[in-house]
């Protein structure tokens, strides 16, 4: 057991980073055992926000336990949702109608981007860059507001239900995203010069927090942490759902596997994310919005499992049912959780002041790790 | 490989390894005790090559626990699903947080919450508990809590 602050018998400084610190962007509590400014050991201490949402989920139906998923990774509450969705929708054998299918998608690149945002504002506010913040808020509550209109939220949006999402787009939708998409495209320029392609930025993040291929498979990360290491995995690619196989997108990836090629993943994965929406918005089908379901799902018994790609990685939901309305036993594969896992890893032999540039390349959301 | 190529390779590696019907991937049943070879021999046989755990976890069934592994190949692209029964009031299982390094936080996560014992562990603590957590596991299905349980 190692003494919460204080020094070791080595002579080693231990201290604590969190659970309430600015630069962890949540209650997650860091234990660093120091030499000198050098990390010798990185220990996570979670559980400051868990809901045990799993075993919420036992005793909440199909139907309602979706919107619990959005407090999880509350920046990619809509991903949440289809992932539960689909995994539902699994079990019950439904078709999915077109326009739905290209609404879901439309949505996820949407809140795909707007997460990419926060990220890059709140891991250049970290380091010591305040005015990205400014910028990237900027953009993102543009996105926020056409989620407000549409879906009736502006973070946890409960849009998407097993069978479809749950009203049609707005009529001002299309005319929205696309007045957004042309500001943007700009901005997203302005965002290299301002930060991209800084010098001190770029001596901040290069060979910090390196991470080989190999390891990045077997801590289990996923998303841009992995993708910046060269480890090709979009869940988009390879298990495509939904509309994504109708879309052309580029699997984005980085071979350095330091701060900077994560960063760098997650700026070309916004650029993606535009060219995705770009090719859907005028392209909606007409049609139903949502399957017709019955009005109490029971999902037959056995085992599903979906999984989607969400700005952090792959989710995997894992519904073990037997037979009822709820479901038996849930699990949420969170991509938090395992790209949390690598950080003591990468932070071993690293000075002090680096740890804030790797827990902002990992993209960590607490609540996503805790659950 | 599908899922029949993956079926023989796996009876020649374990032939008591047996198989469920149905499921995505393929679903494999292996005892306790043949766990820490086979899962060696999954990793690290050239034809399988499955290095990726993309999730672990157990499930509680009232009369035993499982333990789910979930693996994958990013060489092949192949899945499987392990499951392995526990016996509920002594679960003791080889740990594979040397085989998967991410096996080292799951593990941790799944003893506090139903209470496995991870034998050979490299640190088998509290994660998510508070300090000083006594008595029951969480997500065991006989777990009661009045105050903080919800229930609709």
């Amino acid at each position: 057991m190692v003494e919460e602050i204080g020094t070791t018998t080595e002579g080693d400084l231990i201290i604590n980073v969190g659970p309430q610190h600015p630069a962890t962007h949540g209650v997650l509590h860091l234990v660093i055992t120091l030499n000198g400014e050098t990390i010798k050991k990185v220990e996570p201490h979670l559980g400051y926000i868990h809901r045990s949402i799993e075993k919420m989920c036992e005793s909440l139906t199909y139907r309602q336990f979706i919107y619990v998923t959005s407090r999880m990774d509350y920046l990619s509450a809509h991903i949440n949702n289809h992932a539960c969705a689909l995994c539902v929708e699994k079990g019950l054998q439904v078709e999915i109608p077109a326009r739905a299918q290209v609404i879901r998608v439309l949505m996820d690149e949407l809140t795909r981007i707007a997460s990419h945002e926060l990220w890059w504002g709140a891991m250049a506010m970290d380091i010591g860059a305040f005015t990205p913040f400014f910028h990237a808020f900027r953009e993102r509550e543009t996105i926020n507001d056409i989620m407000e209109e549409t879906c009736g939220a502006r973070l946890t949006m409960n849009y998407m239900v097993p069978g479809g999402v749950m009203y049609d787009i707005h009529p001002n939708f299309q005319g929205r995203v696309k007045s957004f998409l042309q500001l943007y495209k700009l901005k997203i320029h302005e965002y290299a010069e301002l930060l991209t392609g800084n010098i001190i930025f770029i001596n901040r993040m290069k060979n910090v927090g390196c991470l080989s291929p190999e390891d990045a498979i077997s801590y289990g990360c996923t998303g841009p942490t992995a993708r910046g290491s060269g480890v090709s995995c979009d869940i988009r690619k390879y298990y495509p759902y939904d509309a994504y196989d109708k879309v052309e997108f580029d699997e984005v990836l980085e071979t350095n596997g330091d701060s900077l090629a994560r960063y760098m993943v997650r700026i070309r994965e916004m650029q993606q994310s535009v060219r995705i929406i770009e090719q859907l918005i005028d392209n909606i089908p007409e049609g139903d919005f949502q399957a017709k379901t019955k009005a109490v799902l029971k999902l037959p018994k056995g085992e599903f499992y979906q999984r989607v790609e969400t700005a952090r990685g792959e989710l995997g939901v894992y519904i073990v049912s037997e037979g009822g309305t709820t479901p038996y036993r849930i699990k949420f594969r969170s991509p938090g959780f395992s790209n949390l896992s690598v950080l003591d890893h990468i932070a071993r032999g690293s000075k002090l002041g680096d740890l804030v540039a790797m827990m902002g390349t990992l993209d960590l959301v607490i609540p996503d790790i805790d659950r | 490989m599908g899922k029949d190529e993956l079926k023989t390779k796996i009876t020649e590696l374990l032939a008591a390894a047996t198989f469920e019907e149905g499921g995505e991937w393929l679903n494999i049943n292996v005892a306790v005790g043949d766990w820490p070879n086979f899962a060696q021999q999954l990793r690290q046989e050239p034809t399988l090559w499955f290095d990726y755990l993309f999730c672990l976890t157990c499930i509680d069934w009232k009369t035993h626990l499982t333990m789910v592994y979930f693996l994958t190949s990013t060489k092949y692209r192949h899945s499987v699903e392990v499951k392995i029964k526990l016996d509920r009031t002594n679960p003791d299982i080889e740990t594979v947080s040397q085989i998967w390094r991410t096996a080292d936080f799951n593990e941790r996560e799944v003893y506090e919450l139903f209470g496995v014992n991870f034998i050979n562990h490299p640190d088998l603590r509290l994660l998510i508990l508070p300090d000083g957590w006594e008595g029951k596991n969480p997500l065991r299905k006989d777990f009661e809590d009045p105050i903080n349980m919800i229930r609709l």
